[in-house]
Formats: structure tokens, C-alpha cells, sequence
């Protein structure tokens, strides 16, 4: 049996104070075990974000509990949590994220920087990650402007790996994508989760993607309304695997 | 983040943006330029004006006659026109401690003649020990000797400005002192033999020494004046620079006693001090640069400004890049950090072309004008400080708006 490293427990985040008190969660309890891929469901306004927030650091609850790979992540300063964010988080974005004018290479090992690591070795890191995330060699140098919306989603991927994190989150990660490449984004997660054993967390709002993941978790107003293995789970394919459309 | 990530950040953040950046950069060259330039103009004008008043003779105390006045309500006449300093005060001041050489002299202007040619000029009365007091030099033949003044002999010694305008007053030529020593010229009428040519000097500020004939004193007394009665200045060298106000106090005492002036804040003679007339003239032309500085920080002031104008700029632009670096881990030094040392490399770059712009300029002013400059090296090192110093303060309030960023929102920022 694998450990639990996500444990959340009713977690409650309020806005505002007094009679303007806006509440956006309202007790959300769950776990998350290690190498598990699991999607965060939600229409907007249903509080999936602020989760995503917290999940990933960013924010912490007003009350409950949030523990990360065995340590309570809800009470920490901005600081701490930039320590967290830094060792046990990588994050992909809906947007990308990248810096302009930046070479792919330095995109991806950015997250080092942070944590001191000496060029050579971040970048032996950093290439590693983008084999992982299926980026082709040959654009490594090219600069995060210069090279199409599939691909940068994957350097953000590769980003979300250099730090060997416990836990990578997927912020809407198909939304400004098409489909085409929105599969193959798809694809890099779930072979990221299957042959690598890592712990994928997927926030979206589109069913379709969410059935690529292991387990469904639907959030509604602030609760949990369902939270269940995926029965029917879609397996993305490969680049190669697309037919190509001649258009 | 290592220093040497920090350098790399921060060199293609400014070079992401070239134009900008070299406009930014132009309100600092241009502060620390005109600083440095303007300071080497203060600085220059103050050596000069120092060496001048030095070229007047070392350690030098000067005695002139007071203003003469008569009781009640009679009238004051210049100073220096009174009658009071005799050629006994002059014997009296020699034998006074520390004291070098004495010097007594009379001058009056008077209308020289060289055959067809005539000019007006100085003639002064003096002693050998004028040579030494008042550091002149004899550039052709000699200067007068002692037997000169104890038998009168009526020789002349001239300035280059009078040899020029008594011996080729055309334009176009120009006298040598061949032309002129041995020749006889005429002061008031009387016949004088020219025995030598002073070096040129210039102006000093207080009398062309240039133009100036010397004579022996007791040849000035007889002949020109028809009196032996008193003197228009006595020149005075002490011993050593710290003597000075010694041998000043001395001399004062000395001529109350002789003049018999009870009440030693009026009396008929003034004593200036070389050295006061220096901290007179440096504190002026301190005044000077420090007024020149001062015009020269405000641009400085003003370039400032603008780097903090852009750098805010760019913390706005780059609000989701700031997200994403705090949503990887960076830290608010981190960031404060990155921001801090983009406008210093701004600045610092800035400073730099600015020293080396301001020293070509005080170069180029002096070329053109002819006022001497000098570019100190203190200033410099102000002025590299100075920029990194600008970089910093007017850096730091965007930097920490960057640090402050709440990076969810700093994420969603469209």
C-alpha cells in the first residue's frame, strides 16, 4: 500500500470579514496517495482554483489542515511556503508561463536557480526533464517565443520536473490548447504517471480531460460532490499515434 | 541565487529591451558627466588662481600705506595714497625676526621714449632684493646691483610688454632683447640705459608685471620723484611659510610703535598675508565649484528619477514573470534582489560612460576655452559611488513592489 501525501482536512477558506464574508470552501476533506493521477473537476465559481491554490502552496486555509508529504503546509509564513513551493511543487499553467526571449534550456532549469544548484549540473537536469516530457532535442536552444503552443506546454512540463517534486499540479494545462495538442499534453502526463510513478493533480473544468486521470474528484459550491475512481479512463495518444489532418 | 545567476538575469533583462534601457542610462551619463566636467572647471580655476598668487613671490607679506586722513571730518583720500611708509620703516622691518628679504618700493606710471616711439607705464624703485622677494626673473642681460642703488646709476631693467611697445610697436614684429639692452631710453626726460629683460609672466589679477620697468630706488627717489621721503609698498619674504602671521604681527606691532598709533585698529598702514589672500581667492572659486556641483547633481537628481520611472515600468510589464518566479520558489530577496540589481547595472553602466564622457568633456573645455580643468581622482570615486548609490535608492521602492507581489495574482495578471 502506497503512503499517503496528500491529507486534507476540512479545509475552509473564507474572503473578507464580517457581513462581506465571502466563504469559498466549506470543509473539503480528502487524501491523495503516492503516484496516483487525479483530476480536480469544477465549474468556475465551484472554489477548484482556490484548492489549487492552497494544494499547491500558494495560499493557505483559514481553518483545517493541510499536510504535504507528512508536514502541516497550512500554517506556514510566505517564506516557508516558498521553500515548500520550491522542493516538493512543480506547477504547469494554462498560459505557459515561460520567460520571453529565453532559451528553452534556461526556461526549464529556471526552478534551480532558486535552490543554488551550479549551471552544469541544472542543465544535466534540465535535459533530462525535457527527454521526459517528450520535447524534441533539437529546439533546446531555441527561444520559448519562437517554437508553437503544443511545445511550450511541455517545457512548462519539463519545468514542473527539475526539482524531482512530490507533487506536480495542472492548472487548466489543455486550456489554451487544440485538441491535437491538447491530447499529446495529455499523453506526457499520463506517461509521466504510468512509467515514472508520479503523482499528477489536474484541475480542470472539461469532463473530456478530466477522464484521462485514475480518479474523478467533482468539487460543486465549495464541497465535495463526488470523489471516485474513474471506471472509464481514456488513454491520450502519442504524437506519432495522430493521424495528420492535411489542414 | 547564485552572483553569478543574479549577473546573468539581470544582463539579458537589460538588454532585452536595448532602447529603453540606453534612454534610462542616458540621464545618468549625462548627471555624472556634467558633474565630473564641471568640477574639473572649479578645481582648475582654483589651481590656477592659487599658482598665480603664488608666481607673486613665496611667502610673501606685503605693507602698503593706509588711507590718509585728517581729524574730524576732513577728507579720506585711497588707501595707499597716504605718505606714512619710509625707507627707515623698510630698514626697521629687516632687522625683525624671521624675516628673509626686504623689498621697499615706489612705482608711479610715467611716459617713456625710445627714439620715434613712446608708451605710459609702471616704473618702480626698488632694491636687488625685489629679484628674490617677489620671485622675478631676469630672462636677457642682469638685474640691478646694490651699487646701482647706492650711486644712483640710472639703469633700467623692462618688462617684455614694454620692450615690445618701445621697440617694434608695428604689429607684425616682435622685439628681441638684443634690440633693447644697452639702448637709452627716456622716463619723464630722464635718460635710463637698459641692462635687462624680465621673463613673461602674465597678469596676476593685481598688475601686469609684464608690463613694468624696474629701476634702482635711490635712481627712482632723485631723479623721478625728487624726494626721498616715503614709499608706495615694502615687500616682505619670511623665512618659512609658518612664519607668516608671526612675521605679519611683528611687522604691525614694529609700525604702530614707529608711527606712534595708540589705537591699533586705525592705523595709516595695511599688512597682507600671501597665505590669506590664497584662502580668500580658493574659498571663492570653492564656492564656485561647489555651486557648479550642486546645478550638476540636480540633472544627476533627475536621472535618478527616471530610472525609478522605468523600473516601475518594468515590475508592471513583467507582473506574471514575477508570478511565475515566486510560484517556483523564489524568495522576496530573491526578487527584491534581481530588481535591485537591474537598476544598479543601469546606473553603475551609466556612472562609468559618464566618468569617461565628463573627463573627455573637461579635456575638450579646456582645449577650447583655455581654462585650465583637473579631473580629481576623489571626485571620480564619488561619482562611481554615487551612481551605484542612485541605482540603489531609486531602485529599491520598485524592487520591493516586485517582492510584494502576491503571486496569485501577480499569475493571473493579464
Amino acid at each position: 500500500m502506497k503512503e499517503d501525501i496528500i491529507v486534507c482536512k476540512n479545509i475552509k477558506k473564507a474572503y473578507g470579514m464580517g457581513e462581506t464574508e465571502v466563504v469559498v470552501l466549506k470543509g473539503i476533506t480528502f487524501s491523495i496517495k503516492e503516484g496516483e493521477f487525479v483530476a480536480i473537476m469544477g465549474p468556475s465559481g465551484s472554489g477548484k482554483s482556490t484548492l489549487m491554490h492552497i494544494l499547491g502552496a500558494l495560499d493557505t486555509p483559514t481553518s483545517g489542515e493541510y499536510f504535504l508529504d507528512g508536514k502541516d503546509v497550512s500554517k506556514l509564513s510566505d517564506e516557508e511556503l516558498a521553500d515548500i513551493r520550491r522542493e516538493k511543487i512543480g506547477f504547469v499553467f494554462q498560459a505557459f508561463n515561460l520567460l520571453p526571449r529565453t532559451t528553452v534550456l534556461r526556461n526549464v532549469s529556471l526552478p534551480l536557480i532558486y535552490a543554488n544548484m551550479p549551471k552544469f549540473e541544472r542543465e544535466e537536469i534540465a535535459k533530462k526533464a525535457l527527454a521526459d516530457a517528450a520535447f524534441p532535442e533539437a529546439f533546446w536552444l531555441y527561444h520559448s517565443n519562437q517554437i508553437s503552443g503544443g511545445m511550450m506546454q511541455r517545457v512548462a512540463i519539463a519545468r514542473s520536473l527539475v526539482n524531482n517534486p512530490t507533487l506536480i499540479l495542472a492548472d487548466e494545462p489543455t486550456g489554451n490548447l487544440d485538441s491535437k495538442t491538447g491530447e499529446i499534453v495529455l499523453h506526457t502526463f499520463q506517461s509521466l504517471n504510468m512509467k515514472q510513478g508520479k503523482t499528477v493533480v489536474l484541475i480542470t473544468h472539461e469532463p473530456y480531460v478530466a477522464e484521462h486521470a485514475d480518479r474523478i474528484i467533482h468539487i460543486m459550491d465549495g464541497n465535495i460532490l463526488t470523489d471516485e475512481k474513474n471506471h472509464r479512463k481514456r488513454i491520450a495518444r502519442n504524437e506519432k499515434d495522430i493521424p495528420h489532418d492535411n489542414t | 541565487m547564485t552572483t553569478r545567476d543574479l549577473f546573468e538575469e539581470t544582463y539579458s533583462a537589460v538588454t532585452v529591451n536595448k532602447v529603453r534601457s540606453g534612454l534610462t542610462m542616458l540621464g545618468i551619463v549625462i548627471g555624472i558627466a556634467s558633474v565630473i566636467a564641471l568640477v574639473a572647471v572649479g578645481q582648475g580655476s582654483q589651481a590656477s588662481i592659487a599658482a598665480s598668487v603664488d608666481s607673486l613671490g613665496a611667502n610673501l607679506v606685503m605693507v602698503t600705506p593706509g588711507a590718509q586722513a585728517t581729524f574730524g571730518s576732513g577728507v579720506r583720500a585711497a588707501a595707499g595714497s597716504a605718505q606714512t611708509l619710509t625707507p627707515d620703516d623698510a630698514t626697521a622691518i629687516a632687522s625683525l625676526n624671521n624675516v628673509e628679504a626686504v623689498a621697499p618700493e615706489i612705482s608711479g606710471r610715467y611716459q617713456v621714449v625710445y627714439q620715434a616711439n613712446n608708451a605710459n607705464t609702471s616704473v618702480m624703485g626698488t632694491t636687488p632684493a625685489y629679484e628674490q622677494v617677489r620671485n622675478l626673473q631676469v630672462a636677457d642681460g642682469d638685474f640691478f646691483t646694490d651699487t646701482d642703488v647706492t650711486d644712483s646709476n640710472l639703469v633700467a631693467v623692462i618688462g617684455p610688454t614694454v620692450l615690445q611697445n618701445l621697440f617694434a610697436p608695428s604689429v607684425n614684429a616682435s622685439a628681441t632683447p638684443d634690440m633693447a639692452i644697452g639702448q637709452q631710453i627716456r622716463i619723464s626726460g630722464n635718460i635710463f640705459t637698459v641692462i635687462g629683460v624680465t621673463v613673461a609672466k602674465g597678469g596676476t589679477g593685481f598688475s601686469n608685471q609684464d608690463d613694468m620697468i624696474y629701476v634702482p630706488l635711490t635712481a627712482d627717489q632723485h631723479y623721478l620723484l625728487g624726494s626721498s621721503a616715503y614709499l608706495t609698498e615694502v615687500d616682505v619674504e619670511a623665512s618659512t611659510q609658518q612664519a607668516m602671521t608671526q612675521v605679519q604681527n611683528d611687522i604691525t606691532n614694529l609700525l604702530l610703535q614707529r608711527h606712534n598709533i595708540a589705537n591699533s585698529q586705525s592705523p595709516d598702514f595695511t599688512v597682507l598675508n600671501q597665505a590669506s589672500i590664497v584662502s580668500t581667492a580658493s574659498s571663492v572659486t570653492g564656492t564656485f565649484t561647489t555651486l557648479l556641483a550642486a546645478i550638476a547633481a540636480i540633472s544627476l537628481l533627475v536621472g535618478g528619477i527616471g530610472i525609478m520611472n522605468m523600473m516601475l515600468t518594468t515590475v508592471t510589464e513583467r507582473t506574471r514573470e514575477i508570478g511565475l518566479r515566486k510560484a517556483i520558489g523564489a524568495k522576496k530577496n530573491d526578487i527584491t534582489l534581481q530588481f535591485l540589481a537591474e537598476s544598479v547595472m543601469l546606473t553603475f553602466t551609466g556612472g562609468l560612460i559618464g566618468i569617461v564622457l565628463g573627463w573627455l568633456a573637461a579635456i575638450a573645455i579646456s582645449l577650447v576655452t583655455g581654462v585650465t580643468t583637473s579631473v580629481s581622482i576623489p571626485y571620480i570615486l564619488l561619482a562611481f559611488f554615487v551612481s551605484a548609490a542612485i541605482g540603489i535608492i531609486f531602485g529599491y521602492y520598485p524592487a520591493r513592489r516586485a517582492a510584494g507581489l502576491n503571486p496569485i495574482e501577480a499569475l493571473r495578471y493579464e
